[in-house]
């Protein structure tokens, strides 16, 4: 199967690689797992008080696929408000990587990512 | 006609595997091209077809993680399609860990790989009795999650092998 030039392209020089302390209250850490392939996702947000995601970082084992989905959301959220990012779709992910229907579920977890990222947020500033 | 019918054994999780091997060499015998070559074009197609379903299955018995997901299957979770993703943030956490390690491991430091291909183990074979467990309740979305959380554990051994290998 033959990636797309973006794919190798994240793949190659993947963007905001790393992670933050995630005990920080501003700090969001999604995780997710695809039990089909076993590729492992951690997206974190940073937030500040007005609800903005000022950076992002990620780690991602898996394919080349799941780690250009994960690279190009980081890039995407950033300067994004929660709701906007709330808003992101896979089908917007699986569209700009030019993903195969093999690989639409690497885009779905870079989807779930962010969502379970949010969901930690809220979390920790709701209680 | 389920997987376990064909080889007329009960449809349970626990089984005998020395006798499902002895009943599906015998199915196997039974539909060897040899035997249909006086047939028709279409009684062989027919062998051909049905020694296919039978290695299938046969295949999916043996192996307790696919026999743990076939049969919920036929209690209504289908889990062969699904793309729905794993968000267990202790197990992930503990998986990334996991990756961590492996990529750091260094395949011709015996005891490091021994120590890790032994914990692996162990904890596979803990979620392993834990899926047996919940299989048997009859709780299947439980069970599920379990299937799910074990093929994270296979991948990572298919890891460990794989640096072996290089």
């Amino acid at each position: 199967m033959a990636y797309s030039e973006k794919v190798i392209d994240h793949y190659e020089n993947p963007r905001n690689v790393g992670g933050f302390d995630k005990n920080d209250p501003s700090i969001a850490t999604g995780m997710v797992g695809a039990p089909a392939c076993g590729d492992v996702m951690k997206l974190q947000l940073k937030i500040n008080d007005a609800g903005i995601i000022e950076d992002a970082k990620f780690k991602t084992y898996g394919c080349g696929s799941a780690i250009a989905s994960s690279s190009l959301v980081t890039e995407w959220v950033k300067g994004k408000s929660i709701e906007e990012a709330s808003q992101l779709k896979n089908t917007q992910i699986a569209e700009e990587l030019a993903l195969p229907p093999v690989k639409i579920h690497c885009s779905i977890l870079a989807e779930d990512a962010i969502k379970a990222a949010l969901e930690d947020y809220k979390k920790k500033h709701t209680s | 006609m389920n997987h376990f019918e064909l080889f007329d054994i009960p449809t349970a999780y626990d089984l005998d595997l020395a006798e499902l091997q002895q009943r599906y060499r015998k199915l196997q015998q039974a539909l060897h091209p040899d035997r249909h070559a006086a047939g028709s074009e279409r009684d062989k197609l027919l062998a051909v077809q049905r020694t296919a379903q039978l290695n299938d299955a046969y295949q999916t018995l043996r192996s307790p993680l696919a026999r743990a997901e076939y049969l919920l299957s036929l209690r209504g979770v289908d889990m062969q399609h699904e793309q729905k993703t794993l968000q267990d943030p202790e197990f992930l956490m503990a998986q990334m860990e996991w990756r961590e390690r492996v990529e750091e491991l260094d395949a011709t430091d015996f005891t490091a790989m021994d120590a890790a291909y032994t914990e692996l183990a162990e904890q596979t074979a803990q979620l392993q009795a834990e899926l047996e467990r919940l299989i048997k309740a009859d709780a299947n979305g439980d069970a599920a999650d379990t299937i799910r959380k074990l093929k994270f554990m296979h991948k990572l051994r298919s890891e460990l092998e794989a640096l072996e290998e290089m």
